[in-house]
């Protein structure tokens, strides 16, 4: 839509220029999403670094087991493709069936949730043991801050999204298509969290 | 023609001019202070290039604006537009290509100074003080190989603390809050902070080194002229951190070994 | 076009009689966001100038007589953060940006009005929140780089309320940033090409790119710092393992290219003053946006050059030293295209023109002594000493803070539709110009002879200097009378302005003196020559 066409829209109340614009929303999104990752590259940099040139103090753990961050890796993959799936079932104005798979999505991310909790308690190491318990605590604690934010997002929209009366329909897929764009980005940002704190 | 070779005339005598004060001021003005150390005159070097440099441009320029706004000022009965001129792409590339050049001649410069200072040596690893093998140790400007530091050297070690330095002489276990050291010698410092950043200045040797905690830093420096000398803490340390001074003193050899002896004595008679 | 000329008019007029009111509502109209931005900005201005003063009292004589010297390190570290997160770059940035890019893109608002309201109501608490923390336990006492371990050893009530405050503004920043770019990129007028629009667009673009990539590394850093003064981790306290280099290479991440945050606006606002002051098309269009690309992409690669003396590697001082120093192409391009746009122009000497030549020197001259802290041999004597305390408020107060006072002047006609009166505001140019030059000159040779920065004491040799460079700020601080006055009688009575007393060209002047609310009466005109002096369209003006 070009911004004349808009204007056409605006009639007395000019507050309204963000409603009619799906590109550009979707686009400042993005660019927030960029800046958000930048957050996580500072991140992971200042891991690296720590990783690089601070030796841990003699006797300290920092081999961290496998299964648990794998199993939060597949769930968290699988909840891209279901959210994946809501949008599809969406564009075909499926309503009911979107609204089953963003429960699905949401269902995934708490369980997410959940084993991280359950590695966190499990963990030989607490917040400031030594530099790399820090570190590890900062980055997923912030994921995971991430996560239950778009959780919330997820149960919001999939309410939303209910058969009778919600808001969100085949004509104003905006605020879904947002928080799938967001689940994806929080998923990427874990793969390469997995990589780099766990695999590395 | 005739015009035009008196406005090139003009432009040649106005460029001249400008060079000719620069090059005066750069090599009449002295702005650092007195040269203590080796690094002293080969950073006055590195200062005088950088400030002619700097002087012509800025003159330059300033000339220019002045200039324009003089002679194109709008006369009251003057209306309209001046030319319509949006760009000389000539022009452009020379001033992208000349101004390339000299960054880059004064970048070699300078990183020629840099090593002449001893910037790029590498860490010194046959240090005498370096035992452990697993401390990692970070250097600041040194100006010694690694053979010539292994012997005939004289070491300090600095620790640096909300609000003072104290200076360690391990050969003569003792501990002193003024550095004396002799004139013409090499000293090598391994400087340790116990609390936060402080950094070690003397203005009159042109050097400077962070002391952060947690990384013991050497810094090697070779006075070359007798006198007392502010070390001066360069590194937001606290509300007293104006106040953080010390004095170097370098002194002839003799009078170093004289006092270094007595000090020594005191600290064995204790 | 669905909205009648009668229809904008009575809207305008249905808001107009409660006027000053709506600069303190939850306003969606970019221009009075834009507003909002500058005089907030200008308010904060007034309370770090105050401090600034402060400072310089205390030094004008050598010992710390003055206050407490704890207090004295709380002054500066709130002079340093109110200058440059609540006055520079919300007003180079929020104010201009707010009131401009909409009428350089021909919209009638920004792409997200809502946000960019809570990006300016996040401004306002956050700056009171960072003052009132000197009433309560003190303010930060680190200064504005909050250097670890100092910021965790020092009290940390003020310590945390400055982490709050900054990660507020830094906030702010990022939105306001993500819409300057959906607005130019997406929120053009059909028809209007990238390379037409106005350099303050292009200025702007490249900013907000540094915002957004920037930005949220300072963040990440603060909440770390956060964590070991709250919960006591260690990732920059080095007596729990941690590493305090880290802290100074993220924290600089985003601190360089906050200087390009602050001055490539300012690049921006005079691309747009000289030429229509001097009536000639800008010179080398092409070359000024790339250079401004090339300013971006340098700034982001140069951090390391603040670090020079904290012990990082010799092939790191090298690669900074080289990438930093390039940055002058780039730069010296855009100046040398300045001075070529007033060459052979009918330059109109009035207040606008004056500060930004004042900018032009002033910047020359912040400019080359950055090219000389950058050589690492160099930086190493002068590092942190009053010879970069100079260097810095050339490019920020001479630089900016001029271009600054330069808009100002110009675009307020275009705000209230009254002229300005150009004989207080030359008075403003002159007292301001000297007393910067006789404050910050002489800086530069107390810091080559061994005055370190923010220090509340120092040696008595430098008193002279020092008190030439106090009477320098206190001539500065006498200079904001003339401006406030200025800015009073004009809005009070000064002279009817017309709708574009200057003749320009860029779009903000084509449409009424003030704007309507929603920009232009009827389509947004399609401007494809924003510097076409001397060619016909100019003429048919």
């Amino acid at each position: 839509m070009t911004t004349l066409d808009s204007s056409k829209e605006i009639k007395k109340d000019n507050n309204d220029v963000s409603e009619h614009h799906e590109d550009f929303r979707i686009f400042g999104l993005i660019t927030f999403l960029v800046a958000d990752g930048m957050t996580f590259a500072g991140f992971f940099a200042a891991y690296l670094t720590y990783k690089a040139v601070n030796p841990l103090p003699d006797g300290a753990i920092y081999e961290l087991e496998l299964p648990i961050p794998t199993l939060n890796t597949i769930l968290l993959l699988i909840s891209s493709a279901t959210f994946h799936k809501a949008g599809k079932s969406l564009q075909k104005n499926k309503n009911s069936d979107s609204q089953k798979w963003l429960i699905v999505t949401a269902t995934l991310g708490i369980a997410f949730l959940i084993c991280q909790i359950f590695e966190y308690f499990n963990l030989p190491f607490g917040l400031t043991d030594n530099l790399f318990a820090s570190t590890f605590y900062a980055l997923t604690g912030f994921h995971g801050l991430h996560v239950t934010l778009g959780t919330l997002m997820i149960l919001i929209i999939s309410w939303q999204t209910r058969s009778k009366g919600g808001r969100i329909t085949n004509q104003n897929m905006f605020p879904l298509e947002a928080v799938e764009l967001y689940w994806h980005f929080v998923d990427g940002i874990w793969v390469i969290l997995f990589i780099i704190l766990y695999l590395l | 023609m005739p015009k035009l070779l008196n406005k090139n005339y003009y432009l040649i005598l106005i460029i001249s001019a400008v060079f000719g004060i620069s090059f005066w001021i750069g090599f009449n003005v002295n702005l650092l202070p007195p040269e203590a150390s080796i690094n002293a005159p080969i950073y006055d070097e590195l200062f005088k290039i950088l400030f002619i440099i700097g002087l012509i441009i800025f003159i330059g320029m300033t000339i220019a604006v002045i200039y324009s706004l003089f002679k194109f000022r709008k006369r009251k009965d003057q209306f309209g537009d001046g030319i319509a001129l949006e760009g000389n792409l000539s022009l452009e590339i020379v001033w992208t290509i000349i101004p390339s050049i000299i960054v880059l001649i004064i970048g070699l410069y300078s990183y020629n100074i840099y090593d002449r200072m001893g910037g790029m040596k590498e860490l010194n690893h046959s240090h005498e003080m370096i035992d452990s093998s697993t401390e990692k140790i970070w250097a600041g400007i040194s100006q010694a190989s690694n053979n010539e530091v292994a012997s005939n050297n004289l070491s300090v070690e600095v620790s640096a603390m909300q609000f003072a330095f104290l200076f360690n002489y391990p050969k003569g276990e003792f501990i002193s809050g003024e550095l004396h050291v002799p004139v013409d010698h090499k000293v090598s410092m391994k400087m340790e902070s116990k609390d936060v950043i402080h950094a070690f200045w003397v203005p009159e040797f042109r050097i400077k080194q962070d002391i952060i905690p947690g990384q013991p830093t050497i810094l090697n420096f070779t006075p070359t002229k007798v006198g007392k000398y502010p070390i001066i803490c360069a590194e937001l340390c606290g509300p007293y951190h104006g106040g953080m001074r010390a004095s170097i003193i370098v002194e002839e050899e003799s009078d170093y070994k004289d006092w270094f002896n007595k000090n020594t004595k005191t600290e064995v008679s204790l | 076009m669905t909205i009648s000329i009668d229809s904008q008019d009575s809207n305008t007029k249905s808001l107009q009689p409660k006027g000053w009111l709506r600069y303190l509502s939850f306003s969606l109209d970019h221009k009075v966001i834009g507003i909002q931005y500058l005089v907030c900005g200008f308010l904060f201005y007034l309370i770090g100038g105050t401090l600034a003063s402060a400072i310089r009292i205390e030094l004008a004589s050598p010992m710390s007589d003055f206050m407490p010297r704890d207090v004295y390190n709380q002054v500066l570290t709130l002079h340093g953060t109110i200058m440059i997160f609540l006055w520079i770059v919300p007003v180079v940035n929020g104010a201009f940006g707010n009131y401009l890019i909409p009428f350089y893109v021909g919209a009638r608002d920004m792409a997200f009005p809502r946000l960019n309201a809570v990006a300016f109501w996040l401004i306002p608490p956050s700056g009171l929140m960072l003052v009132a923390s000197y009433f309560i336990e003190g303010a930060a006492q680190a200064g504005w780089t909050a250097y670890p371990p100092l910021s965790i050893t020092t009290p940390q009530s003020g310590q945390i309320i400055w982490i709050m405050s900054v990660l507020l503004l830094g906030g702010s920043s990022i939105f306001g940033g993500i819409n300057f770019i959906a607005t130019i990129i997406k929120l053009r007028r059909p028809g209007l090409k990238l390379m037409q629009l106005p350099m303050y667009c292009w200025a702007m673009l490249g900013t907000s790119l540094l915002v957004v990539l920037s930005t949220p590394v300072l963040a990440g850093t603060l909440i770390l710092l956060s964590f070991d003064i709250v919960a006591h981790t260690g990732f920059f306290n080095p007596v729990l393992g941690g590493n305090v280099v880290v802290y100074q290479h993220l924290f600089w991440f985003y601190s360089h290219p906050a200087v390009y945050i602050m001055v490539l606006p300012a690049f921006g606002l005079v691309s747009e003053i000289l030429p229509v002051h001097s009536r000639k098309p800008l010179f080398g269009y092409t070359t000024m946006v790339f250079s401004i690309m090339g300013i971006v992409v340098l700034g982001l690669v140069v951090w390391a050059h603040h670090m020079f003396t904290s012990g990082t590697p010799p092939w790191m001082r090298l690669f900074f030293t080289i990438a930093t120093a390039f940055i002058a192409v780039p730069t010296g391009i855009k100046f040398f295209n300045w001075v070529a746009t007033l060459w052979g122009g009918k330059i109109s000497i009035n207040s606008a023109m004056l500060f930004s030549c004042g900018f032009i020197i002033n910047f020359v001259f912040g400019g080359i002594t950055g090219v000389a802290l950058a050589q690492v041999p160099f930086d190493i004597h002068v590092h942190d000493t009053y010879f970069v305390v100079a260097h810095f408020h050339y490019i920020v107060y001479g630089g900016t803070v001029f271009i600054i006072f330069s808009s100002i002047y110009h675009w307020f006609p275009k705000v209230t539709g009254k002229l300005m009166s150009e004989k207080l505001g030359i008075i403003h140019f002159a007292i301001t110009f000297i007393g910067f030059n006789l404050c910050f000159a002489p800086q530069h040779w107390l810091g080559l002879n061994g005055m370190p920065r923010r220090v509340a004491e120092y040696d008595p040799q430098f008193q002279f200097v020092n008190q030439i460079s106090s009477i320098g700020a206190l001539l500065m601080a006498i200079s904001t009378i003339p401006f406030l006055i200025n800015i009073f009688l004009s809005i009070k009575d000064g002279k009817n302005s017309g709708d574009n007393p200057w003749n320009a060209l860029t779009p903000e002047w084509l449409t009424s003196s003030p704007p309507p609310v929603e920009n232009w009466k009827g389509e947004a005109p399609l401007v494809e020559e924003p510097y076409g002096y001397g060619k016909p369209i100019s003429k048919e003006n």
